[in-house]
């Protein structure tokens, strides 16, 4: 059980696949696709842990089964010291007040056919929170928190702007006093100005409220600068996990800083003299993911023991993880100065 | 300097009353014209069920042999008595089309409320549920869709006999196939959107996300293919009357009277003729109404001001 | 330098059902040979409808290009291409302008094998034979950073990553030499280590061909590195207009500053890394309503009563760089004769 009591959720050897499967009567399985392959996890009271990747890394589908949205292939997720594979249904409903999910595409986690208030208050009716005037006191606290007006109550999802339907989005996860939220990509699909709008609220509110996040992102700036410690995923993998100042400044798994030296940074002139590593290629299919380290077929540094053995996730600082098998040799991890690697074929 | 002047309409939302909403839809049939069309059609057609007694000239069963197969009242010989003219029997052919219409929209809408009725909760389990009971329940509508339609309507026909209760249930089960398989479709679709995955994550039943969530956004797909379906009745009810399968012949009924028109075809054509363009004119109200439901029906597309 | 494109008070409208949207109100810049533009706006800021209207590519209706004149010229010739006939644009479209999507899979006929796609608009534009056009072709895909590009050739376009289909993009946008390349948000919709490689790639070929490009983005970030002059556009307007450097350290309109000041960054250290982010308050403007003031007036901060009154004009403010702004940042108080 989890001895650290600062510990909110840990998640234990996290598996999701997901089955392949051809035809429609005798169907039968021709593949699998590791979405979430193995993750171990632990996250804070208070806290918030940024997970990012690039697409199909998995990072949407860890937060999905963290939440049992997805039920996963294999795992142990510990909330509060409660082993959540051992509830049944009816146990699992009672815990979702405590654990929320505010999701990236504001429109379609809306029901069109539903008004503001009906949507914020539906957590509130589902778990009988309170008479029908209580429901709305609380729906109009809560657009209030979330600064919207309640003036708006009774209109549809469709009369708003994006920015203003991820605010509804956080209204309606806030509403049964949730100690812990998934976002998953909350402020991509949101304009640049909108998106820091949100960001701040979330920090806002995790002030006011004690919130834990798990902030979900492909944004590398973003979720820097909302994260207190940061998760790399890469093809269904954590690859390393630390402090976000650690990780950042003094990246140890080469797919961090060449994900890192990748991100373009708004200052002309450092952009023109800066070092890059672009790695050559697009991410693997996770239907057929590579052997040993996932990452061997883009990494600038692989050895031999890269394709053959799959690294271990292992804590190489205080607080520091990574799964390299280079941390351990002599040259180590760094992609060295002068490798400037070219995308290209010439 | 002075202070900023406070822009009323940046950052606030117009009022949404309902003579806005109606000026909206009222807006919507202005630019599609054959939605207009199949609007204003469809109310007449409707009220014409409706008020048949008070509309029509003539009782439509009344015989008056002594002005059977008068011409319309435009030709030689017709009358203004008989607008429309009289069939071989001397009834009134306009007072015929206008009750005609009260079959074949009875016909229409029974039939599309079985069929509706049916295939909505077959294929909102069979989407909801999924598995095996997804499997059986589709099995069963696939033979259904393989069986050629005509023949299997003729023989239960002829086995129940023939009269407008018959007709609206084979039409109801038959047809009830599709709208099974247009709900799946919508319910596996609305059952993997956003908002269900976050009804689910705040800990909703299973009754409040079929009732709550998936029904409610079933609706506008199934009133528009319900719309298409009736037409396809109508249709049909014609042409079973045509082939003596489905109501008595003494019921005026477009198909009856197209029936009895062929045999004159040449010498008085327009005792099938006027049966045939009622027919028309009711199918196409019926298309052109369900591809204007069908834009107008979709949250998606009723975009904002903002 | 003489430009190559030189686009005047142009405007777009959108005629839907809801009412007119006006969506570009009055659009000028320059775009000279083989200088890369980027244009910089959120989401209907009209940075995309811009560059569609100039070829010709929104649709109408409900879109109608309403007046302006967007002249190109290249050697001798100089039209205005908003006068040129379907046919006629059609010709320009492909030929002396390219253009690559965000989306490559749309915009990728799923039917044809990816090597006739390229030839075929050589065929089309450039009067090459088929033999011709296929060994160009060849040549052209390994160029673009494409492995085994002879086999490839034959090759459909689901047969593609996200990354490649957008080299394949940007192979049919050069494949006719011509002298704009239109991007519009090419890598939006791409990793981001698969965006460097774009980048990158985009930046080599247009050292080779010394084609001019038009980068649009909301990507601040992406335009530091890559971009020479910047456009940045908001409510259907050019707000400001400068060389990339003095955009970013001496941004002049009220706009700019704060979306500079809206990014957090990767680079940030100390005291940065923690401090909220500054905010823009309010929503962006109503397109709905037709143009009569500055449309940032109502989120900014300096607006006094002439920014209500009317819509600014761009400004000279430096070499090269215009702000549509009648308040002196800088100065600190509205400007000479406002």
């Amino acid at each position: 059980m989890v001895a650290d009591s600062n510990i909110l959720v840990r998640v234990e050897n996290l598996k999701k696949y997901f089955p392949i499967t051809r035809g429609w009567l005798f169907s039968r399985q021709v593949g699998t696709v590791k979405a979430v392959d193995d993750v171990s996890l632990d996250i804070r009271q208070g806290e918030t842990l940024g997970v990012v990747g690039e697409s199909g890394c998995g990072k949407s589908t860890t937060g999905r089964a963290i939440l049992q949205l997805h039920k996963p292939t294999s795992w142990h997720v510990f909330f509060e010291d409660v082993d959540l594979t051992t509830l049944n249904a009816a146990e699992l409903r009672a815990l979702r007040p405590k654990m929320q999910m505010i999701f990236q595409d504001s429109v379609a986690a809306l029901n069109p056919r539903h008004s503001v208030g009906k949507i914020i208050g539906e957590p509130l009716v589902i778990h009988n929170v309170g008479t029908a005037r209580e429901v709305h006191e609380r729906v109009i606290e809560l657009m209030e928190m979330v600064g919207l007006k309640p003036a708006w109550i009774k209109r549809f999802p469709h009369e708003f702007s994006g920015g203003q339907r991820q605010r509804i989005n956080i209204a309606r996860a806030l509403a049964l006093n949730p100690n812990f939220i998934v976002c998953d990509e909350p402020i991509s699909a949101l304009d640049v100005s909108i998106q820091a709008q949100v960001v701040n609220l979330l920090k806002e509110l995790q002030k006011q409220l004690g919130l834990t996040y798990l902030f979900i992102a492909h944004d590398l700036s973003m979720v820097r600068h909302i994260s207190d410690r940061v998760a790399v995923m890469y093809l269904g993998k954590v690859m390393e996990l630390a402090n976000r100042n650690d990780l950042f400044r003094d990246p140890l798994h080469p797919y961090t800083q060449s994900l890192s030296s990748a991100v373009p940074v708004p200052m002309p002139k450092h952009e023109r003299r800066r070092r890059r590593f672009i790695l050559k290629g697009d991410p693997p299919s996770p239907s057929n993911p590579p052997s040993g380290c996932v990452f061997h077929t883009r990494c600038p540094l692989s050895v031999e023991m890269c394709v053959t053995t799959v690294p271990e996730f292992r804590e190489l600082r205080p607080d520091h993880f990574v799964a390299c098998h280079l941390t351990d040799t002599e040259t180590g991890s760094k992609i060295p100065e002068q490798t400037v690697l070219a995308s290209e074929l010439t | 300097m002075t202070a900023a002047t406070p822009q009323v309409g940046f950052d606030e939302f117009e009022e949404q009353t309902w003579q806005k909403r109606l000026a909206y839809v009222g807006r919507l049939l202005q630019r599609d014209r054959g939605g207009m069309l199949g609007f204003i059609l469809f109310i007449l057609i409707v009220l014409t069920a409706i008020f048949a007694p008070v509309i029509a000239p003539h009782d439509p069963l009344k015989q008056n042999l002594r002005a059977a197969k008068q011409p319309p009242a435009w030709q030689e010989g017709g009358s203004w008595e008989q607008p429309l003219g009289t069939d071989t029997l001397g009834r009134d052919m306009l007072s015929r089309i206008i009750f005609g219409t009260r079959v074949s929209l009875t016909v229409g809408f029974f039939g599309v409320l079985i069929a509706g009725t049916l295939g909505m909760v077959s294929g909102l389990v069979a989407g909801y549920v999924g598995g095996r009971v997804d499997g059986a329940i589709m099995g069963v509508v696939n033979i259904f869709l393989a069986i050629p339609y005509l023949v299997f309507v003729v023989v239960v026909a002829a086995i129940l006999g023939r009269n407008l209760l018959n007709v609206i249930l084979i039409f109801g089960i038959t047809d009830s196939p599709i709208f099974a398989r247009v709900t799946r479709g919508e319910v596996l679709r609305i059952r993997e959107s956003g908002y269900v995955e976050s009804a689910v994550s705040a800990g909703a039943s299973t009754g409040r996300i079929l009732f709550d969530h998936i029904l409610p956004n079933l609706i506008g797909p199934l009133i528009t293919l319900a719309t298409f379906e009736m037409s396809a009745m109508i249709f049909y009810e014609a042409g079973l009357s045509f082939l003596g399968l489905s109501v008595p012949p003494s019921v005026p009924s477009w198909g009856n009277m197209l029936q009895v028109g062929r045999q004159y075809l040449t010498i008085y054509p327009w005792i099938a003729t006027w049966p045939g363009v009622a027919i028309a004119i009711t199918a196409l109200t019926f298309n052109l109404l369900g591809d204007w439901l069908r834009d107008v029906l979709d949250p998606r597309l009723r975009r904002s001001r903002k | 330098m003489e430009p190559i494109l030189q686009v005047r008070d142009m405007v777009t409208r959108f005629y839907s059902v809801d009412g007119v949207v006006h969506a570009i109100n009055g659009v000028n810049f320059d775009l000279y040979e083989g200088e890369t533009l980027a244009v910089v706006g959120e989401s209907g800021s009209g940075k995309s409808v811009t560059m569609m209207s100039i070829v010709n590519l929104i649709p109408q209706p409900p879109g109608k290009v309403e007046g302006g004149q967007a002249i190109f010229s290249y050697g001798e010739m100089a039209q205005d291409l908003l006068q040129l006939s379907e046919d006629e644009i059609r010709h320009v479209r492909g030929g002396q302008i390219g253009f690559i999507f965000q989306d490559p899979i749309s915009s990728l006929n799923p039917t044809m094998t990816i090597g006739s796609q390229i030839a075929e608009s050589m065929t089309e534009h450039l009067g090459f034979s088929a033999s011709e056009a296929r060994s160009k072709t060849v040549e052209l895909l390994r160029n673009v950073g494409i492995p085994d590009s002879e086999r490839r050739f034959n090759a459909y376009p689901h047969h593609f990553s996200g990354g490649m289909r957008q080299r394949v993009m940007i192979a049919i946008a050069v494949a006719c030499r011509p002298k704009i390349v239109i991007a519009d948000e090419p890598t939006t919709a791409l990793d981001v280590t698969v965006q460097a490689q774009i980048v990158d790639l985009v930046k080599r070929l247009q050292e080779q061909m010394g084609v001019a490009v038009v980068w649009i983005t909301h990507d601040l970030g992406v335009v530091a590195g890559l971009a020479d002059r910047v456009l940045v556009m908001y409510g259907g307007t050019v707000v400001e207009s400068a060389p990339v450097d003095n955009l970013y350290e001496d941004p002049r309109h009220p706009y700019t500053i704060g979306l500079l000041k809206a990014i957090p960054r990767l680079d940030a250290t100390g005291e940065a890394e923690t401090e909220e982010l500054e905010v823009i308050e309010g929503v962006p403007p109503d397109l709905y309503q037709e143009l009569t003031l500055c449309p940032f007036a109502p989120r900014c901060g300096y607006a006094f009563d002439r920014c209500w009154a009317e819509v600014p004009p761009l400004i000279e403010v430096g070499v090269q760089h215009g702000a549509a702004c009648f308040y002196d940042v800088e100065r600190g108080g509205p400007r000479n004769g406002s």
